[in-house]
């Protein structure tokens, strides 16, 4: 749909779209308003963006899989693999999962909580749900960008040698998409639950036991020397992007089964949407 | 006459508990084209009813119309019709005073192009154009709100909503807020103003509704409500003691009424010609300490109504 006039279109109205068939292009025209207006704030903050992204995994794997090694400390890996190999999946799925927080979760906790600056996107003439969704899709995008960026970091930085075979390259997709798409909606589920002055006790109570409990740094499987913990952290969403990415990129190490982790990722990211946009609306709608 | 706005039997209730009835049956017509305010205390109902015609707050009972759309059945293309302004800065804190203009358009689906040119349209109408590229937490609060009312317009609604938006600014900033509704005024935008400002409702406003508690307790033309009262004189006496005087005061010729004041009382009469000498005369020996002689305002209509001041 293009601006085919020279002057403004009628009061409100969407140009060229008359009546009804206005509030759908209306919908999708506000949805690539706010995709854009997301994309750009994040384009004018690359720098920022890379910094946040690439730190992390980049201590990570230098001081486990760099310096460990070459100070005489290693760490095995799982099924005559290396460690950095085990790694590889597991920081990919993390860096996905978490720039959800960062790109949406935490600008969207100020903005409902702080300055209500959500308030005036809610007005745009679109369904309330589209305005969530759109944050959805833009914590999607986000983690997307943030597992290419640190996929070649973990392959390079370490010493030991680092194995990876796609042997299925739809199941990758597959896995991307799903963890992509939990990436967002856990950002949206924690943006309108977590008040902005509460920020940083979610970092310390969700965000670090999610990792750490998100079998990043060791297979599912291997967990069941500790059994108890294996079933436990089966609540644990992150599980299930490690245990996929795992099954996609390094398939000869121990993972969860296809089925098993693809099925709990759409579980999971069904119950954090539905949750994410139920909050949004009533945090709009009152 | 066309409506712009209606509002039919409108009340909304906030669960408690205590639960609360923010709006207690408000009926309302706004005409196309008028600028209307609802004039009345902090908590009067006035936000909410705003609310609800913006698609923010859901009624308990009742329908709100804007540009002839009920707002709770088809919100997304009421949206389209309205513009609004908060009265909280909710301006884009990420972006830059021209692209908050900018992605609004894109919002409401006008082309890159056509948003360029609005955004720049707007900048130099609202006189913003030397802060277009400065981020928006930069702005003094006059501008920062010129700016939300530029954005709230760049769509051309046929209906603006301004919810308290000279709250906390300076009156210079005031002064070109009010000059700014004119304006639009002028070009045919309807505005629904809330505001405790009495002399912000008496200069800007077609109409005004005084509300209270929820209520729409009277209606209609500035200069028709301030008449109502019979009164085109209002001499306001601060006092020690006003214990007895009451009935002095109200068997003077003139006199229209006695209210009780905050420091004494006031009375609202006919005329003031020679009548002022008199109030003093009778008022000396209850400790008369000042007096103050003005034309009835909004605000005397509210009090005379409620017994209460506005700012109270």
């Amino acid at each position: 749909m293009t601006d085919t006039t020279t002057g403004d279109p009628p009061a409100g109205a969407v140009p060229g779209h008359p009546g009804t068939d206005r509030v759908h292009a209306g919908a999708r025209w506000a949805f690539v308003g706010l995709l854009s207006r997301d994309i750009a704030v994040l384009w004018r903050n690359k720098g920022e963006f890379l910094g946040r992204t690439v730190i992390q995994p980049l201590l990570f794997v230098f001081v486990f899989t760099y310096v460990f090694p070459k100070i005489g400390q290693t760490i095995p890996g799982a099924a005559g693999t290396s460690f950095a190999t085990v790694l590889v999946p597991g920081l990919v799925a993390v860096a996905a999962v978490f720039s959800g927080i960062t790109a949406v979760g935490l600008p969207l906790s100020v903005e409902f909580g702080a300055t209500r600056e959500i308030e005036d996107r809610a007005m745009a003439p679109c369904p309330v749900s589209v305005v969530a969704l759109e944050k959805v899709a833009y914590g999607a995008l986000h983690g997307l960008a943030s597992a290419l960026v640190v996929f070649p970091l973990v392959l390079v930085v370490p010493v030991t040698p680092v194995t990876v075979h796609v042997a299925n390259w739809a199941l990758l997709v597959v896995v991307l998409v799903l963890a992509c798409g939990i990436a967002g909606a856990l950002g949206l589920t924690l943006g309108t639950v977590v008040k902005p002055e509460k920020i940083g006790l979610m970092f310390a109570i969700v965000v670090l036991p999610l990792t750490f409990l998100g079998c990043v740094y060791y297979p599912w499987q291997q967990l069941a020397a500790v059994r108890w913990l294996q079933v436990l952290v089966l609540l644990n969403p992150v599980v299930y992007v490690c245990e996929g990415m795992r099954n996609a990129l390094t398939p000869f190490v121990p993972h969860m089964a296809t089925w098993a982790s693809l099925g709990a990722m759409v579980l999971f990211f069904a119950l954090l949407l539905g949750i994410g946009m139920a909050r949004f609306y009533a945090r709009i709608v009152t | 006459m066309s409506a712009a706005i209606e509002i039919e039997g409108l009340v909304k209730v906030y669960p408690g508990p205590p639960a609360v009835r923010a709006v207690d049956g408000v009926d309302l017509q706004v005409h196309e084209g008028e600028t209307f305010g609802l004039l009345g205390p902090n908590g009067a109902g006035k936000t909410t009813t705003v609310g609800v015609c913006t698609t923010r707050v859901r009624a308990t009972e009742g329908v709100a119309r804007v540009a002839g759309i009920d707002v709770a059945a088809e919100p997304t293309r009421a949206k389209a019709h309205m513009g609004v302004v908060t009265q909280f800065n909710t301006l884009d804190r990420s972006l830059t005073v021209r692209q908050n203009l900018y992605y609004h358009c894109r919002y409401f689906g006008m082309s890159r192009r056509r948003s360029h040119q609005r955004a720049e349209e707007l900048l130099e109408r609202f006189r913003l154009e030397d802060r277009a590229i400065g981020m928006t937490i930069a702005l003094s609060g006059g501008m920062a709100q010129r700016l939300q009312v530029a954005r709230a317009v760049a769509h051309r609604p046929r209906v603006l909503f301004l919810d308290e938006p000279t709250a906390g600014l300076d009156p210079q900033s005031r002064i070109a807020l009010w000059e700014v509704v004119e304006e639009l005024k002028a070009e045919g935008v309807t505005v629904l103003l809330t505001t405790h400002y009495m002399e912000e409702a008496d200069n800007l406003c077609d109409r005004v509704a005084v509300v209270d508690h929820g209520k729409v307790l009277v209606l209609g033309p500035p200069a028709e409500l301030k008449r109502s009262l019979g009164a085109e004189t209002v001499i306001t006496l601060h006092l020690a003691d006003a214990s007895g005087l009451v009935p002095r005061l109200e068997a003077l010729p003139g006199v229209v009424r006695v209210e009780p004041a905050t420091e004494g009382l006031r009375v609202l009469a006919s005329s003031a010609g020679g009548l002022v000498p008199q109030v003093v005369e009778a008022a000396l020996p209850h400790g008369l300490a000042d007096v103050a002689v003005t034309e009835p305002t909004l605000e005397t209509v509210f009090i005379s109504l409620t017994g209460r001041e506005l700012r109270d």
